[in-house]
């Protein structure tokens, strides 16, 4: 299974080196935005999770327990993990192809014009960089919780995990920087959805990009409330 | 005024280029950057030695043969600016410019700062246009369009095909110009019956040519000498992915 | 020689139509066997090489560019006009065709004209169906201005860049008809010369501008569309490239030069502002429409000006000469180009002008901003208000604009026929590189007009009367001994210029011929100057060949590309200068001194010179022999302009 997967892998970069056969580039940059709308709407989803545990530790282990070890909570797991896979498997394609297209001389000089964010010319720096976090985060929480359920141990209080992780400052930081890395990524990110889509046009334009905005601010403030209240007021 | 130049020199295709410093004196304020470099080439030969290589040509801003990647941006810094509407009183007395060429897979060196466009033209030639053969059209007034979306294909026509879109992305790809090219046929009746064919046909060869894809920085449109709207390339997306499922044709 | 103009007979109306008729056609089989070479991609050769493509002939098209939509048809602001008549105002080919020869002041050849303002009517529906997104107005019908020279609206525009969208149209047929393979294009090639063989047209030996080899290249038929030669002036509004080489070659060749000496001053450019400059731009004619064109009344305040211790600003009203509204209270400021032209350059030689250079004169919208508001104004004129602040660092809003005449168009070129075929059988000459169908004065609006007429609709009939004949001739060699010779001249010329290594670039001597065309073969011209310009060329050209400069590289070198171009220059100024002391009247773009009405205006002499002067290349140091073209008026009544 590993080998079948890291051979589709190997074809799918064959595939685009070639650049005749394969996905069209505007067909791949359609399965980034789909699969990155995914993981938006998961966000919501888990920030509006977290925000319960301010309000109601037993709404938070309630929660918990639906995503345990029950098979609606481990396919949507499944489904996470290919989400993420498929958005990282055609990250590194696009910017391989990318970085290829852009030539091997590079430019001496180069300035960031007005009006570009410098979000939008870092997003695979920002989605690395949040990946490594993700690795913590699963290693933090996921790791103590469903997996050692799936495995027939006994998970960790989700609310405890939360109390003790934010206890520490040092962790608490490290968090608050990942969730700033995640705006970042967001804040261009969810914008980027819709253009790619093709949902713009003169008048949206803007009124999308500050719908994104404000989206990721949304998404990404359940977080940080989260965090602040556990290591902070608590 | 007097200004230091670092400039991309390079024989040909194949040799290895450099940076090269060239110290100007007494330039006048008002010449424009094109006319700045004819001094300095005047001085070259005069020398005995190869002036500088570079493509230029309407020097109004209209033909869009000329394009140099000055201090980091195509086409200097200012907004809807073209090199050769860039004045010298722009700059300051004793400033160091750095020109390069456009630097892209697709554009390759020719020599100096002149680079080969040519797959521009290879992408408006997989169907950058309306298939009317000469003769035999409807009256021009048959068909009455929108004003405002006339107007769009205005702006969306307004490309002059210079390149900087693709010089200035990261990606090296040239969605604006094909998107604005696809949009201006896309906003008009005449451009509709072969709108699936045209999008997928021309992206295809975008693919093929080896230009990026687009990451929706939109500094092609922030450095666009015409302004033209990134909406353009929205509305490509749309085209694609409709035709792709509509009318999808065989590779 | 004898000029055979092969205009056809019966009325005026119904000679195109009789000519279509008439003439033979190349069945599609045959027409796969021939192939034909077009030079230059503008509006003429993009459109004509598409046309031939899509009726199945073999085409070969060069550009000098690195691709063919840079043309320079591609700066053309204004419009295109056409007898549509869409605006219900009157117009109709008759009056298109009236206008034109008027405004040519009647130095055209009357069946062409009408031919052009019959095709400019499809001219619009063909473009309108190739996606050329005009402007509209909010019925969704195309909209019109009006511009100089007629009474009604009949320009079609698409905002201030039509020339770029038409050109973009034919580009886009070009280009469809490259992916089919039936156009192949050659970019960043030079013509340096065409192959002439028994005295048919049947090639051309091309530069290439990337390697520096020479390419030969063999057709049935040569249509040159190299547009025209308005940078003998050095300064003009055409672009770098724009050269004169491609229709010298052919003149050289035997084709004959018509009307060289008509070449059009356009009188609202931007001035010159130093000696490193090395263009003009234009300034769209529409601005004196509410512009005041004005010097100060007193020489002394004009001195002061120029040293810059006073400001327009500082002039009160009544210090102020507006020359035009003082000169021709009737049509004031709108007066046609050549006369504005004139009337400026006139204030300035007697010191009136302004600038560092004394070489321009006031625009000044102040009355219109007081009139119409500021954002009226804005409105209207506001992208060239940017423009002009963006080249000249003043804001015209606050103060005046300066202006000066400077080159802009060339009626003459290639003498053709009604079939626009040059003196040399099978070499075709079509837009600004003829001289067939502006006179001696172009009308705004028509060169786009023109351009495409040739190229869609009068080449693809009149090259297939010729062709029809050659269908028993075989694909040519480029090994024939023509060919060979051809090349070797042009490696000759090119080593020639490299060994020369003298102490002069290409652009000094350039400038310098621009110096004396402008002065003395520019606006106003008399025997004299004109003489003396004659052997002030002749001993530049002598100092071209003894001191210029090039640097000898391989490959890609673009001062041997301006020195080719300019050596050419250097002949063909000689003979603008000998045409225009040949013509002892003012007609049109051509003013001599010494034929002007008591009051300075141009004095035009149809009884001596109503025909077209076609020279006969003799050698370079040889004068050329002048064959006329009587010009026959059968439609319209010949009459002195009058703008008073």
């Amino acid at each position: 299974m590993m080998k079948q997967n890291f051979l589709y892998f190997c074809l799918l970069f064959k595939y685009n080196k070639m650049g005749k056969k394969g996905l069209s580039s505007i067909t791949k940059k359609l399965i980034m935005a789909i699969s990155g709308a995914g993981l938006v709407f998961f966000l919501l989803f888990h920030g509006a999770m977290n925000l319960v545990s301010i309000f109601s530790a037993e709404g938070y282990e309630m929660i918990c327990e639906f995503l345990g070890a029950n098979w609606y909570a481990v396919v949507g797991t499944i489904g996470l993990a290919v989400l993420i896979v498929i958005h990282l498997v055609y990250a590194f394609i696009l910017s391989y192809q990318n970085f290829r297209a852009r030539g091997k001389q590079r430019y001496a000089v180069v300035e960031r014009p007005e009006g570009v964010s410098w979000a939008s010319k870092n997003m695979l720096a920002l989605g690395a960089f949040i990946l490594f976090g993700l690795g913590f985060h699963l290693y933090d929480f996921w790791s103590k919780m469903q997996l050692v359920e799936l495995k027939g141990g006994e998970p960790v209080s989700g609310i405890e995990q939360i109390r003790f992780i934010f206890s520490h400052n040092y962790f608490s930081i490290m968090y608050l920087i990942w969730l700033v890395a995640i705006w970042f990524h967001l804040s261009h990110g969810i914008a980027s959805v819709m253009q790619s889509i093709g949902w713009s046009n003169l008048v949206w334009q803007r009124r999308i990009e500050f719908i994104g905005k404000l989206f990721a601010f949304i998404i990404v403030a359940m977080f940080i409330s989260v965090v602040i209240y556990y290591w902070l007021i608590v | 005024m007097n200004i230091k130049l670092k400039i991309w020199r390079q024989r040909n295709a194949t040799s290895k280029g450099k940076f090269v410093e060239y110290q100007l004196n007494d330039i006048p304020a008002e010449a424009s950057f094109l006319e700045m470099l004819d001094i300095l080439n005047e001085q070259l030969v005069l020398k005995g030695e190869d002036p500088v290589t570079f493509d230029h040509d309407c020097r109004e801003g209209i033909c869009g043969a000329c394009g140099l990647y000055i201090n980091g941006h195509p086409h200097g810094r200012f907004k809807n600016t073209t090199t050769c509407q860039l004045h010298m009183r722009k700059f300051k007395d004793g400033d160091t410019i750095t020109v390069e060429p456009w630097r892209s897979e697709a554009f390759p060196i020719i020599k100096d700062l002149m680079v080969d466009r040519s797959a521009l033209d290879k992408l408006i030639q997989a169907g950058g246009y309306i298939s009317v053969h000469t003769g035999g059209v409807p009256d021009a007034n048959a068909i009455p369009i929108n004003k405002h979306k006339a107007d769009l294909a205005m702006d969306a026509a307004a490309c002059i095909g210079c390149g900087a879109c693709i010089a200035a992305c990261k990606n090296g790809s040239a969605m604006l110009f094909v998107g604005a090219k696809v949009s201006q046929f896309a906003l008009l009746p005449q451009g509709e019956v072969e709108w699936a064919d045209r999008v997928q046909k021309m992206v295809a060869r975008m693919d093929e040519l080896g230009f990026g894809s687009c990451s929706n920085t939109y500094v092609c449109q922030a450095e666009c000498p015409k302004g033209i709207s990134v909406t353009n390339i929205a509305r490509m997306n749309r085209q694609f992915l409709a035709a792709k499922i509509a009318e999808p044709i065989k590779k | 020689m004898e000029l055979n103009s092969k205009i056809p007979t019966g009325p005026l109306s119904e000679k195109w139509t009789k000519y279509k008729a008439e003439q033979k056609l190349v069945n599609p089989a045959n027409k796969r066997k021939l192939d034909i070479i077009v030079i230059g991609t503008g509006l003429a050769g993009a459109s004509a090489a598409a046309s031939f493509g899509e009726m199945g002939f073999n085409v070969k098209v060069f550009c000098i560019q690195d691709s063919p939509r840079r043309a320079h048809s591609i700066a053309a602001q204004g419009g295109i006009n056409a007898a549509k008549n869409y605006a219900n105002d009157g117009d109709s080919i008759q009056r298109l065709f009236n206008d034109t020869i008027k405004g040519g002041d009647y130095r055209a050849r009357e069946a062409n004209v009408y031919r052009l303002a019959e095709v400019s009517n499809n001219i619009i529906d063909q473009c309108v169906a190739q996606g050329v997104p005009f402007a509209r107005d909010y019925s969704g019908l195309l909209a019109n201005r009006s511009f100089g020279g007629a009474q009604v609206s009949r320009t079609f525009y698409a905002k201030g860049q039509t020339g770029q969208q038409l050109l973009l149209g034919a580009y886009g047929a070009l280009s469809k008809e490259i992916e089919k393979g039936t156009v192949k294009m050659y970019a960043r090639r030079e013509m340096m010369d065409v192959v002439v063989v028994d005295g048919h047209a049947r090639g051309v030996i091309v530069r290439n501008l990337v390697t520096g080899e020479l390419e030969r290249y063999s057709a049935h038929a040569v249509v040159i569309a190299s547009g025209g030669y308005g940078r003998v002036f050095f300064l003009s509004t055409n672009a770098m490239s724009s050269n004169g080489s491609a229709i010298w070659q052919c003149y050289k060749k035997g084709a004959c030069m018509a009307n060289p000496c008509f070449t059009q001053i356009h009188p609202t450019c931007i001035p010159v502002h130093g000696d490193y400059q090395s263009k003009l731009t234009l300034m769209s004619e529409s601005l004196r429409n509410d512009g005041r064109i004005w010097v100060p009344k007193d020489a002394e305040k004009a001195r002061l000006l120029r040293e810059g211790k006073i400001k327009a600003t500082d002039i009160p009203e009544e210090e102020r000469d507006y020359y035009l509204e003082r000169r021709y209270p009737a049509f004031g400021n709108l007066v046609p180009r050549d006369v504005a032209s004139r009337a400026a350059k006139e204030r300035c030689d007697a010191g009136y002008g302004v600038n560092n250079t004394g070489r321009a004169v006031y625009l000044d919208f102040k009355e219109a901003i007081q009139r119409l508001g500021k954002q009226a104004v804005e409105e209207k004129y506001g992208n060239l208000f940017e423009m002009y602040e963006r080249i000249v660092d003043e804001n015209p809003y606050v103060t005046p604009m300066m202006i000066y005449p400077a080159v802009h168009y060339t009626m003459g070129g290639l003498w053709v026929d009604y079939e626009l075929q040059t003196t040399v059988k099978g070499l075709f000459a079509a837009g600004e590189a003829n001289f067939s169908d502006h006179g001696a004065n172009r009308l705004g609006a028509s060169a786009l007009m023109q351009g495409l007429s040739d190229g869609y609709f009068v080449l693809p009939y009149t090259m297939q009367n010729y062709l029809a004949d050659q269908i028993n001739v075989p694909r040519f060699s480029t090994d024939l001994p023509e060919f060979e010779e051809a090349e070797n001249a042009v490696r000759q010329k090119i080593t020639r210029i490299l060994s020369i290594n003298g102490d002069t670039t290409v652009d000094m001597i350039h400038r310098h011929l621009g110096h004396i065309m402008w002065e003395k073969v520019g606006m106003s011209r008399t025997e004299q100057s004109l003489k003396e310009a004659i052997e002030e060329i002749k001993q530049l050209r002598e100092e071209f060949w003894q001191k210029v400069k090039v640097p000898n590289v391989e490959g890609m070198n673009t001062e041997l590309e301006k020195a080719l171009r300019v050596a050419d220059f250097l002949e063909m100024g000689e003979l603008i200068a000998r045409d225009a002391l040949m013509r002892n009247e003012s007609c049109g773009g051509h003013f001599r001194a010494e034929y002007q009405t008591p009051d300075g205006e141009a004095m035009r002499d149809d009884a001596h010179y109503a025909f077209v002067a076609a020279y006969e290349f003799q050698g370079v140091d040889n004068e050329p022999i002048m064959h006329k073209e009587e010009l026959k008026f059968e439609n319209v009544e010949l009459k002195q302009r009058n703008y008073k």
